[in-house]
C-alpha cells in the first residue's frame, strides 16, 4: 500500500472534495485524522467508512481560521497517532459579492479561514515534519486563484494567496524532505458548485473543453499523487485539474 | 550547571556535525559552526525538548552564539 504507516491530516473533510480526498487516502493505506468545522455527523460518516476500509481514523473539531483551535489540532492528531506525514489543507468557504458590495467581515471571514488556515496549519505541523524529515503538504487552491473572477475577490485573493505561501513554504521546507505542492480545481461538482443555476453551468461548459463538471475523486487523485513518494522530486508546483478550463 | 554547556555541546555536536573543539561558548551558529536559519530553529527545538523549556520567539532571535544559549537556559532554568 502507497500510503502504509502514513498519517494524514485534511481539513474540512467531512463533505466536498475533503471527503473524498480522506476516503481516497484511507483507501491507499493512510490513517486519517477527519477535521470538521460544524457537522459532526457527516465527520463521524466518514470515519466510519475510513475504518470500514481497514484503517484507523478519528474526527476533530477545529476552526481552522483560529489558532488555538489549529494547534489542539495538530497535537491531538500527534498524540493519537504518533506521527503526522500528510496535510491537505482544504478547507474553504465562500462568501461571493461584487467588490462594491463586498463587505468588511466578508473579506475578512474568507481571507482567515481559506488562507491564513494554510500559514497556522503549515506551522503547526513543521516541528513534527521536520523531526521525522519527511512531510507532504497539499494546499487546495483554485482556478479562479490564477484566473480571476468576478463577484469572488475575497475568495480569489485568498486562493492566489496559497499558491504563494506553497512556493514559498516549499522553499523554506526542502532541506527537510517536505515538499509543499497545490491542486487548484476547476468546477468540480460538490455543495458549493450546486449552487450555481442551471444557466450558469450551461454557461461554463462552453468554457470548459471537457464539456463537464469534475468529481471530487478527479482532485483526491491527483493529491494522492503529491502526497505519494512517485512525487518526491515535485515542490512549491501547483497542479490544474479543471478539465482544460484554463490551460 | 556546568554540565548544561555539556548538553548543549553535545546536541550541537550532533546536529551540526561540527567537532566538539569548535564548540565553544564564543562560537557563533551561523558562522562559526555553519549553521543556517533552519538548523537554528531545529537547535532550538532539540534544546526546549532537553531541557524541557520553551523559548519564546523573541528570544530565540537573540540566541547568536553557544554561550547566548547556555545562558539563556541556565536562566530559565533557576526561575
Amino acid at each position: 500500500m502507497m500510503f502504509e504507516g502514513k498519517v494524514a491530516l485534511v481539513t474540512g473533510a467531512s463533505r466536498g472534495i475533503g471527503r473524498e480526498i480522506a476516503l481516497e487516502l484511507a483507501r491507499n493505506g493512510a490513517n486519517v485524522v477527519v477535521n470538521f468545522a460544524g457537522n459532526v455527523e457527516k465527520a463521524n460518516e466518514v470515519v466510519e467508512e475510513i475504518k470500514g476500509l481497514g484503517r484507523e481514523s478519528i474526527a476533530i473539531q477545529a476552526n481552522v481560521a483560529n489558532s488555538e483551535d489549529v494547534d489542539r489540532l495538530v497535537k491531538e492528531t500527534i498524540e493519537h497517532f504518533g506521527a503526522l506525514h500528510i496535510l491537505v489543507n482544504n478547507a474553504g468557504i465562500t462568501r461571493d459579492n461584487l467588490l462594491m458590495r463586498m463587505k468588511e467581515d466578508d473579506w475578512d471571514a474568507v481571507i482567515n479561514t481559506n488562507l491564513k488556515s494554510v500559514f497556522l496549519l503549515t506551522k503547526a505541523v513543521t516541528r513534527q515534519m521536520m523531526r521525522q524529515r519527511y512531510g507532504r503538504i497539499v494546499n487546495i487552491s483554485s482556478i479562479v486563484g490564477v484566473s480571476g473572477n468576478a463577484g469572488q475577490a475575497n475568495y480569489v485573493s485568498a486562493k492566489a494567496g496559497v499558491i504563494g505561501l506553497t512556493k514559498t513554504t516549499a522553499k523554506e521546507l526542502a532541506s527537510r524532505n517536505i515538499t509543499v505542492n497545490a491542486v487548484a480545481p476547476g468546477y468540480i461538482a460538490t455543495d458549493m458548485t450546486d449552487q450555481l443555476s442551471d444557466d450558469v453551468k450551461e454557461e461554463l461548459f462552453k468554457l470548459i473543453p471537457l464539456a463537464r463538471l469534475g468529481e471530487p475523486k478527479d482532485i483526491a487523485k491527483a493529491v494522492k499523487f503529491l502526497a505519494s513518494d512517485d512525487a518526491e522530486y515535485i515542490t512549491g508546483q501547483t497542479i490544474h485539474v479543471n478539465g482544460g478550463m484554463y490551460m | 550547571m556546568s554540565n548544561v554547556l555539556e548538553r548543549v555541546t553535545k546536541i550541537i555536536v550532533d546536529r551540526l556535525d561540527v567537532e566538539e573543539s569548535k564548540v565553544t561558548p564564543e562560537a557563533t551558529f551561523k558562522d562559526d559552526l555553519g549553521a543556517d536559519s533552519l538548523d537554528v530553529v531545529e537547535l532550538v527545538m532539540e534544546l526546549e525538548d532537553e531541557f524541557d523549556l520553551q523559548f519564546s520567539d523573541e528570544d530565540s532571535e537573540k540566541i547568536v552564539t553557544v554561550g547566548d544559549a547556555v545562558s539563556y537556559i541556565e536562566s530559565q532554568l533557576n526561575d
